[in-house]
Parts: structure tokens; sequence; C-alpha cells
């Protein structure tokens, strides 16, 4: 067993620096809420001066794709809340089964966008060089080119969110983090992840479901 | 040095008249609200300067009462302005129903107008003094914004949409007239000239820059060149609505909405025409966003409102 | 300045020679020598250390876009193109606006002084996560160097507001580098919110409850909370710009069924708030400095903290105000004009309650209180401008004209800059250890309030009479009032540099400070100057309110 952890600097206690930690997580997670937010509020603009046309192209959109990631998601969620339980209870073999598990669904959400890019490359309706013949409207194609920009928005923060598990499930494997004490490195990147999936529950109706 | 009496612009409307009164009274706010600051602020440190006596016993350092009271008492003062500015702006802001109309049209960087009667102009408005006048704007490229500071009004020219500006000039004369929103290089040459004249001398300006026709004659020319006439005239095969009174009339529209027929609708209707279809009609209508220019549309939108009150026979 | 008693050799400044004062004892164990390599500044995660890299990146900028002002005011001195091209000007003026905005006024006070003391005044060790500080200052470099490339390669012309579809598809400058510049700054920006809200909630020493805080802290609370919501906006409308300049995303145009308006929204709702970043830690530093030149408790604590966070909320909800004649409803209109109003009463609070300090104080005349007073001053002017063009059918005519640029350098350079020369002064003997000279300290004070009245004075007549701002050439009969503000730029321009001079003779020849050298209270005040790396050997435990300054109770009769 290695060494427990030091407390940094400006702490004075290991419960000090775990609050500290997981309260900078929150606020980044509030700015990242704003971020989206500005998005959120454009399509919502948009979907305001053009409901016509925003309501044809999001309908054809392949919103039974967006309903088995949306269920991909929870469920990963679910997973990396209870790795958090798991966590501070030190059941290590748990956490590690919970974080990959998790971390294995949000690839599969990846691979299941990358096929939706695709077939809607293939239908002529992906707002990309060679892939929008179907699109005829100046409003439709802006609407498309929101939501290329907003899903693959977030799909950089979820890739961001899967290396994540998995470099905290590799801390934890080698034991760099040890359990229950270093629990923080768990919680924060849980609270990220459930983020990144928070904003997809909003994504999801007001791209695929504005009709 | 200039005498002060340049220093004041040149006012030449009532409603710029007011503008001044409100500013000047407001200017006199901003120094009783400020003055107590500069005024108590010497004279403590005067008064009690470190190293000098004075009587510095039983300082307070909280009243509660006296704070809320500067934090309100200003606040209702200045309330007072609200309510004056405010309804100011309301008229500012609601142009007479017959108003003498005139278009205008920023581009970068000049400014171009157009009369009801045709007459055409590049960086000069003239406009008769004793009138409502009202300038309908667009803009070609950027945001551009009308600013004829003897009027004390400014408008924005917003590509993709009509703003409107209106006014009544009094004093006959010759103004500056700016753009007064960044529009790129030669944001600062986008300048001219305003000029009032008399009633009668408007007249004669009019017929001395006679043009071929009027705005809506000219509409009449481009609807009939530029296709219109093929889907919109009543002897078309194809299924399209007469415009024939439709100018300010309520539109049902495809999605279930209603529209009023105005400027921007008919606009919208040539250059963005998927965006609202009239309820019961096929999407057929082609955009026109990059054949005809901002002018051209003014001038197509003149026509159709010409035609509020014509009958199906008028159409060509 | 109270007398010295604590120096050990007595330099002498007329012997250039002299190596000046020798190494105190104070000073050789300071976090000054706490390493002498460069390595040993460019990696350092001490907040004291990052404090003094932002000091000299955040005065580099600032000298860049003094010369960027310097260059638009010697064109206005006539009303013909002359000195530059339209193109050239306008380049100007935006390098101006952004450098001034994003390289040094957002970060001035925050990063220089608030990451000095905020540890400090709450008794904590460093801030909360210092490696993150560091990062955040080598974004804000990276972000600069992008700025730099930027001028290297012409620059840009849409002006620091970057408006569509200028911007998105007009503009020939490289709007997407500054863009990209502005983005990367905007993390920098959002990294120290966090970590001061993250210090000020979880590192305050024991005793040091919220309703003892220093009001400094509690300004840079509301700062943060700023910093952390607003930018991310900002970085999103970048962003969009950007892709609307690479790839027609159409968002913001017209032709594609976009909005330009919508830009105007987004950037506004993050650029009204960003001006109380930009004013906010200055009423921090000037409740500081009044209640330290009273030798008193700044009247009515409470409000003034209050008021604060009162500014942070309610500057949310105004942006609208910049879009009076843009098109936007007048229903919309009417309510930003009307939250315009309500967000200067907390303003006014501040205002009035300092005055109500200085009521029975022991004032001193000290540079510090000088900078407080021009503070004060012209804050109240700019502030009250502020209101004249939140008034719907004044704003109508004064929009975009130069009343708009005289109101906003009267708060953003007659006030925080000023609040910053006020810090600098009144910090500097804790930064350095030195004292400097106090009648030169007065004097500077007293150049930049002449010089800056002078510079932008007349533009309020200017804006009146008609004169659009960002206009190269310009009728005639603006001349006179263009030309005294371009002198007053240049008296304001080396009442400036005056203090660069005399704070650094400081440096070599200036007295060892001492703890206290103004005798006043907080905390930063009961360490060594310069403090040690670790700021407290023990971590200080606070019984009492702040400004605890003694009570006299009976009169003292001469
Ligand atoms: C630090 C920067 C800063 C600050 C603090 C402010 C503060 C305020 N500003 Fe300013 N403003 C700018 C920077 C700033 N502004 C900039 C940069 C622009 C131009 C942007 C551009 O277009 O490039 C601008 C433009 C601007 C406009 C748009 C003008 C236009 O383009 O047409 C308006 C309109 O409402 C406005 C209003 C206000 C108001 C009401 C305040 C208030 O917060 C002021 C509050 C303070 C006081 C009122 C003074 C003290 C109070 C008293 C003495 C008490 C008595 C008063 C009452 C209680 C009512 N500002
Ligand atoms: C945020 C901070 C900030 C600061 C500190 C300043 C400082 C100054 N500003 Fe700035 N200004 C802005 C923010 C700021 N400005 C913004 C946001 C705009 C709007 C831009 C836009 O429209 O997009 C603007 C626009 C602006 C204009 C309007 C341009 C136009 O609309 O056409 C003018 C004109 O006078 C001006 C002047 C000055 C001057 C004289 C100073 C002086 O205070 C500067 C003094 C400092 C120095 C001069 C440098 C130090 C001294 C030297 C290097 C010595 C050598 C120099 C001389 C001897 C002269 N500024
Ligand atoms: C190919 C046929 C076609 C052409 C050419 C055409 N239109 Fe139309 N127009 C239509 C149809 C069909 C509609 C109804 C559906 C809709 O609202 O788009 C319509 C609707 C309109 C409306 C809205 C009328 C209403 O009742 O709401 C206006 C105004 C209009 N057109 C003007 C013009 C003008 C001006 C031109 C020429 C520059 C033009 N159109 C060219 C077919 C056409
Ligand atoms: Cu057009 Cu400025
Ligand atoms: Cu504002």
């Amino acid at each position: 067993m290695r060494e427990l952890p030091k407390v940094q600097t400006p702490y004075v206690d290991r419960a000090q620096q775990h609050e500290a930690g997981i309260m900078g997580m929150h606020i980044f997670l509030a700015s990242e809420i704003m971020l989206f937010g500005g998005i959120f509020m454009a399509i919502a603009v948009i979907r305001q001066a053009h409901s016509q046309e925003v309501v044809e192209y999001s309908k054809e959109l392949h919103y039974y794709l967006g309903a088995i990631n949306t269920m991909l998601l929870l469920t990963s969620s679910f997973l990396v809340a209870a790795a958090v339980h798991m966590s501070r209870h030190a059941r290590r073999k748990a956490v590690l089964a919970l974080l990959v598990s998790a971390a294995f669904l949000g690839l599969l959400f990846l691979g299941l966008k990358g096929f939706e890019y695709w077939s809607e490359f293939q239908e002529g309706r992906l707002p990309v060089a060679g892939g929008m013949e179907k699109i005829n409207s100046a409003p439709g194609r802006l609407f498309l080119n929101l939501y290329l920009v907003s899903t693959s928005l977030h799909a950089v923060h979820l890739t961001i969110g899967v290396i994540a598990l998995l470099v905290v499930a590799g801390r934890i494997y080698t034991r760099r983090s040890a359990l229950p004490q270093r629990s923080v490195v768990v919680e924060t990147t849980a609270a990220y992840w459930h983020l990144v999936d928070i904003i997809w529950i909003f994504l999801y109706p007001l791209l695929y479901l504005a009709r | 040095m200039n005498d002060f009496a340049s220093a004041w612009p040149d006012a030449a409307s009532a409603y710029a008249s007011n503008v001044d009164l409100l500013a000047l009274f407001f200017m006199a706010l901003v120094v009783i609200l400020s003055a107590p600051v500069f005024i108590l602020m010497v004279v403590f440190a005067t008064k009690y300067r470190r190293g000098k006596n004075a009587d510095r016993t039983e300082p307070i350092n909280r009243n509660m009462w006296v704070e809320v009271s500067w934090a309100v008492v200003p606040f209702l003062l200045i309330l007072f302005f609200y309510g004056w500015a405010t309804s100011l702006f309301i008229v500012h802001a609601s142009p007479p129903s017959d108003a003498l109309e005139i278009k205008a049209v920023g581009k970068q960087w000049m400014w171009k107008f157009q009369h009801a009667g045709g007459q055409r102009e590049i960086n000069e408005l003239h406009v008769p003094v004793g009138k409502d006048v009202k300038v309908v704007l667009a803009s070609q490229d950027v945001i551009h914004s009308l600013y004829i500071p003897a009027l004390r009004i400014k408008q924005d020219a917003v590509p993709g949409r009509y703003t409107e500006l209106w006014f009544n000039a009094e004093k006959p004369g010759t103004y500056w007239l700016a753009c007064a929103e960044f529009c790129g290089t030669d944001h600062s040459a986008m300048t001219g000239k305003f000029i009032a004249l008399r009633p009668a001398d408007y007249s004669r300006w009019l017929a001395e820059n006679g043009s071929d026709g009027s705005l809506a004659a000219e509409g009449e020319k481009l609807f009939v060149s530029s296709g219109c006439s093929g889907c919109h005239s009543p002897d078309a095969k194809v299924h399209a609505p007469s415009l024939a009174g439709l100018y300010g009339r309520p539109v049902p529209l495809e999605n279930g909405d209603v529209v009023t027929a105005d400027d921007q609708y008919i606009r919208d209707s040539i250059l963005l025409p998927q965006s609202q279809i009239a309820a019961g009609y096929p999407h057929i209508m082609p955009t026109f966003e990059n054949i005809l220019s901002e002018e051209d549309v003014l001038k197509l939108v003149a026509y159709v409102k010409s035609l509020a009150k014509a009958s199906e026979e008028n159409l060509p | 300045m109270s007398s010295v008693t604590n120096h050990d050799e007595r330099p002498n400044p007329d012997n250039l020679d002299d190596p000046g004062l020798s190494e105190t004892k104070t000073e050789r164990v300071s976090y000054l020598r706490a390493g002498h390599t460069l390595r040993s500044w460019l990696f350092t995660t001490d907040h004291k250390r990052v404090a003094l890299l932002y000091m000299m990146s955040i005065t580099f900028f600032f000298f860049i876009g003094g010369i960027a002002a310097a260059f638009v005011r010697a064109d206005l001195l006539t009303p013909s193109a002359d000195l530059m091209t339209n193109e050239g000007y306008n380049r100007a003026f935006t390098l101006h606006g952004v450098i001034m905005v994003w390289f040094f006024l957002i970060p001035s006070i925050p990063n220089t002084f608030g990451n000095f003391l905020i540890p400090l005044m709450i008794g904590a060790r460093d801030l909360a996560f210092p490696r993150l500080n560091l990062l955040s200052w080598y974004i804000f470099i990276l972000g600069g160097i992008f700025t730099l490339f930027v001028l290297i390669l012409g620059g840009v012309d849409t002006g620091w507001t970057f408006y569509t579809p200028l911007s998105s598809m007009y503009a020939n400058g490289n709007v997407v580098l500054v863009a990209t510049a502005v983005f990367i700054v905007g993390f920098s920006s959002i990294l120290t919110g966090l970590n001061f809200i993250v210090t000020i909630h979880k590192l305050r020493a024991p005793g040091m409850t919220w309703g003892r805080l220093p009001l400094f802290i509690w300004s840079h609370y509301a700062t943060s909370v700023i910093l952390v919501l607003a930018t991310p906006v900002l970085s999103v409308t970048l962003a969009l710009i950007a892709a609307e300049r690479l790839f027609g995303l159409g968002i913001f145009n017209p032709e594609l069924g976009g909005d330009p308006l919508l830009f105007q929204h987004l950037f506004w709702f993050y650029s009204h708030p960003a001006v109380y970043i930009m004013v906010l830690p200055a009423l921090g530093v000037v409740s500081e400095l009044v209640a330290a030149a009273a030798r008193k408790p700044v009247f009515g604590y409470k409000f003034v903290a209050g008021s604060s966070i009162a500014i942070a909320v309610i500057g949310f909800l105004v942006w609208g105000h910049h879009m009076f004649v843009s098109g936007q409803s007048i229903y919309a209109s009417a309510v930003f004009s009307f939250l315009s109003l309500v967000v200067a009463v907390p303003s006014g609070i501040k205002i009035y309650n300092w005055t109500a300090t200085l009521y029975k104080g022991d004032i001193s005349l000290d540079p510090p209180f000088l900078f407080a007073m021009g503070f004060i001053g012209l804050f109240v002017v700019g502030g009250l401008t502020g209101l004249a063009v939140a008034m719907l059918a004044i704003d109508v005519h004064l929009h975009d004209t130069y009343f708009v640029v005289a109101h906003f350098h009267y708060i953003m350079v007659g006030g925080t800059v000023s609040a910053y020369f006020g810090a600098l002064h009144f910090w500097w003997p804790k930064i350095v250890g030195r004292l400097y000279s106090v009648v030169w300290g007065r004097l500077s004070a007293m150049f930049i309030f002449i010089g800056f009245n002078f510079t932008f004075f007349p533009q309020f007549i200017l804006g009146y009479e008609g004169m659009p701002r960002r206009y190269h050439v310009y009728p005639e009969q603006f001349q006179v009032l263009h030309d005294m503000s371009s002198i007053g730029a240049s008296i304001l321009g080396i009442a400036y540099l005056m203090p660069a001079v005399y704070l650094y003779y400081s440096l070599r020849y200036g007295q060892p400070a001492g703890n206290n050298p103004w005798n006043v209270t907080g905390l930063e005040w009961t360490i060594p100057s310069p403090p040690p790396k670790h700021n407290f050997d023990e971590i200080p435990t606070v019984d009492g309110p702040p400004y605890n300054y003694p009570v006299r109770k009976e009169a003292k009769h001469a």
C-alpha cells in the first residue's frame, strides 16, 4: 500500500481539501451550463423565427437513435452514481467495474452518434461538404448546422468524460488513488459526467422532438 | 473659441427641443446628486485632516434609515425622469400613420433615399418642413445607423428587416447626417446632408428631380420583369395567392399562425418564401434573395402596397 | 506616512554608485527571495508571485493599448485623414479596445491585487488551487501572444464589439484570430473566478466569518461570480462567430435565416456584466482605501458588502440598454432602461456611504487616498452620465457618440485605473517591502486627475453636439474640442509614466516599510513586508470586526 497522500499547501486538513475540490468542480460545471446556455438560446431563437422549417427538418432526424442514446447516458449516469457510493465505502473492485462499464456506455453513445452522422450524410442531410443534397432551405440548413455544432460539442465533452472515467479507473486500479481517502476524484468526475448527461437531456428534446 | 451658442447644437424639430430640455434637466439632476459628494468630500478632507484638531468623538458607523433614504430618494427622483424619457421615446417610436414615406437603404458606404414619387438621391435627404415624415430603413450588407443630430434621433438599419424613423422638421436648413453604427472601412465617410425645405420648395425639388415613375410604378415593372406575374396574375396556371387587397390584411399561415401583411411580411415573402407559407398554397415560390436588391424589394413592396385597395382586374 | 524605525543601514540616494539599501532581514526570508532562478518564477505556485507575473504582463498590455490610444488621439488632431488611413484608424481603436478591456482592465485588479491579497486578507496560505492559478496565467499569456501576433499581422477592424454581420462576413481583418485570443483569455478569467470563490468559501481563517470579511473580499467574491457565469457566454458567442466565418454557419446571417441582433444579445449578455467585472474590484479597493485613510470602519458595512452582490446580480439583467436603437422591441427597451436605474442604487449606496465614512475621520492625504478621491469623483460623473444614456430618449440621440466614449472612460479609466493606481500605492510597501516618495505619489495622483479630465470632459460636449464615435474624419466644427482632448491625453500619458519612475527608484533606495507603514488594520498588515513565502507562520484567529480602529469617546480639547 502506498503512503496516504499528504494534505496540500493551502489546506489544514483533508476534509477541507475534499470540500474545496468538490466545490471547484461544481463551479466549473456552472460555467459549462452557461456555455451550453448560449447555444440553447441560439436554437430557441432560430426555432422561434422559422418554426416551420425547424419542425420539418427536425422530423427528419433519427429520433429513435437519439432515444437509445438517451437511455445509454441515463444508465451510465446511474452506474457512475453507484461508483461514487461504492468509493466512499472503499469497494475498489465494484468502483472499477462501475466506472469501466459507464465509460463503455459512453463509447457506445459515441459510436451510435457517429453512425447517426454517417447515415445522415448518406441521406444528404448533414450540413457538411458533400452531405447536403437534401437540404434546400436556408433556415433548414441553419437548424441542421446548429444541430451539428451542439451535438458535436456535446460529443467532445462526452469524450473528455470517457477519458476522465478511464483515467480515474486507472489510478484506482494502480492504487495511485487510494479509497476511500481519494474518493473525491470519483466524485468530481461523476459530477462532470452527470452534467454531460443533463446537457443531452436538454439537447435531445430541443433538437429531435421539436415538432 | 466658438461662442457658446454654437456649442449647443441646432435643434430642428420640436422633438429635438424636448430632448434638449430633458437632457438639461437631467444634467441638473446629475449636479444635485453629485454635488453633495464632492462638497462633503472636500469639506471632510479639510476639516478632519490628519493631525488637525477637530471633534472626532462618537463617530457613527451605521444608520439604516439614513442609508435607505439615500438609496431611495435619488431613485424616486430619477424615476420621474424615467417616465419623461420613456414617454418621449414612445413618441419617437410611433410614426403617425399618415406620414410621408421615404425609403432609405444603407450600403457600405452610402445612404440611398427614394421618395414616394420615385425621386432618388444619394447621401442627401430632402424633406418638407412641417410634415410628418417617416423613413423606412433597410440595409444591403451590414448594420448602419441613420443619425441626424439636429433632430436628436437615430435608428439602426439592420439587414434582413425593416426599421423606421420619423420626425417633423420645423426649421428649414441644411444639417448634418451621418452613419452612427460602425460599418467598416469608410464608416466615417458615410455622411451626408439633411435638407429641410419649405413645402413649396420641396414640391419644386421633387418636380425638378422628377423620375420616370413612382416607386409603385417601378415596382409594377419589376413585378412583370422578375416573373412574379407569372404566378400571381389572375390568369396564371399556378395556384398562387392574389396580391390584390393583401396589404394590411391578416393572413392565415400553414402552421396555424395569423400574421398581418405589413412591409416586413411582404419582404420576407419575397426573400424567404419558405418561412411563412400562406395556408392552402403549395411551397413553390422561389426565393429572390440573390436576384433582387434591397431597393428592388422596396419597390415591389411599394407596388404590393399600392394594391391594397385594388381588385383582381388591375393586376397585370 | 508613519516614520520607519526598523531599518538597518542608510543609503545615500545622491550617490549613483551606492547599491541602495542592502537586503533587510525580512527581505531575505520573503517570497521574493525564495528562489532566484527564472524557473522559480515561471513554475511558481505562490499566489504572490503569480500576482507579480500578472502585474508585469498587464502593465505591458496597458502600454500597448495606450500606444494605440496615442495613435487614435494623434490622428484626431485634425478633421481629415492624415496620419492613418481609414482602415488603419479602425484597426487602431479596435486593438485599443480589445487590449484594454480583455488584456488589461478585466485582469487588472483581480489578478494582481486580488491574487496577492485574498489569501493574506482571509488568513490563508495560498489560493485554493495554486496550480490552477499558475495555469490561468499561462492561458492569459497564450491569449496575449495571439493578440500580439494579430497586431503584427495587421490587426482587425470590427471594434471591440464584433458586431455581426460586419465581423462575420464583411470585415477583412484577422477576426478569427482575435476571437480565438479573447476566447482563450476567457478561460483564464473563469479559472481565476473559480479559484477565488472556492478560496473565499473554504479557506477563511478561524473566526473570519462572512460578516468580518474585508470589503475588498466581498467585491472580489461578486466579481468572481460574474467571471464564472458570464465569460462562457462570450466564449460560445465568439466560437459561433468563428464558425460563421469559417464554415458559413449562418446563425447571425439574415440571408441564411439567421439573426444579427442575436449576436448583440449574446455579446452584451456577457459584456454588460463584464463592465462590473471591471469596476467591482475597484469599488472594493476604494472601500479599503477610504477606511484606511479615515482610520474608521466603513460606514454601513453591511450595505456596502451587500451592494456588491446586488450589482453583480442585477447587472445580469440590463444588457439590452446597449440596443435601444437596434430595432429591439420598445417594451424590451423600456424594461432594460428601468433595470439600468435599479442597478444604480447599490452603486449610489457605496458612494454615499464612503462620503459618510469620512465624517469625523482622521483623514490622511497620502497618495492612496488621493487616488481614491479621484476615483470617487470620476466614477460619480461616469455613473451618472451612464444613467443619462440609460434614459431612452436621451440615448437615441447619444448612442454611438463621443458621449458614450466619455461615459465609459470616466468609469473605466477615471475610475478603475485610478483605483488600480491607488491600490498600487497602498500595497506597494507590502508587496516589495520598501517605501516610495509620498510627494511624488501625490503629484502623480494630481496629474493623472487633471490630465484625465482634460482628455475626456470635452468628449461629453462633442457627443452631445453629435460627433459619432469610431469616426476617423469628422466635420471641422468639432476640431477644437478634439484638440483639447488630444492635449489632455498627452498629459495623461506622461502622468501615467511617473509612478514607474519613483516606484522603481523605491526598489533600490526606498526605506524598508516595516509590517504596517500606514498603521492600519487588516491581516495583511500583521505580517512582515514583503511577506514570507507561506504568508503566516501560524494561521491567525480572528476575533473582531474589520476596520476595528479605536473609537475616541471624549472630545479632545485644544
Ligand atoms: C467599468 C465599466 C462600466 C460601468 C461600471 C458602467 C456603468 C453603467 N453604465 Fe455603462 N458602458 C460601459 C462601461 C461601463 N458602464 C462601456 C464600455 C460602454 C460602451 C460599450 C460600447 O458600446 O463600446 C457603456 C455603455 C453604456 C450604455 C449604452 C450607451 C450607448 O451605447 O448608447 C448605457 C445605457 O444605458 C450605460 C449605462 C450604464 C449605467 C446605468 C451604469 C451604472 O452601473 C452606473 C452606476 C453608478 C452611478 C449611478 C453613480 C453613483 C451613484 C450615485 C451618486 C447615486 C445617485 C444615483 C441613483 C441612486 C439613481 N452604459
Ligand atoms: C478599458 C480600458 C481603457 C483604457 C485604459 C483606455 C484609455 C484611453 N482611451 Fe480608450 N477605449 C476603450 C477602453 C479604454 N481606453 C474602449 C473599450 C474603447 C472602444 C473601442 C471601440 O470603439 O471598439 C475605447 C475607445 C477610445 C476612443 C474612441 C475612438 C473612436 O471611437 O474613434 C478614444 C478617443 O479618444 C480613446 C482614448 C483613450 C485615451 C486617450 C486613453 C488614455 O487613458 C490612455 C493613456 C495611456 C497611455 C497614453 C499609455 C502610457 C503612456 C505612454 C506610452 C507614453 C507615450 C504617450 C504619450 C506621450 C501620448 N479610447
Ligand atoms: C413559381 C411561382 C411564384 C413566383 C414566380 C412568385 N410567387 Fe409569390 N407566391 C407563390 C405562391 C404559391 C405563394 C403562396 C405560398 C407562400 O406563401 O409561399 C406565394 C406568396 C406570395 C406572397 C404572400 C401572399 C400571401 O397571401 O400571403 C407575396 C407577397 C408574394 N408571393 C409576392 C411575390 C413577388 C413580389 C414575386 C416576384 C418577385 C413572386 N411572389 C413570385 C408563387 C410564386
Ligand atoms: Cu454605415 Cu457606419
Ligand atoms: Cu451596459
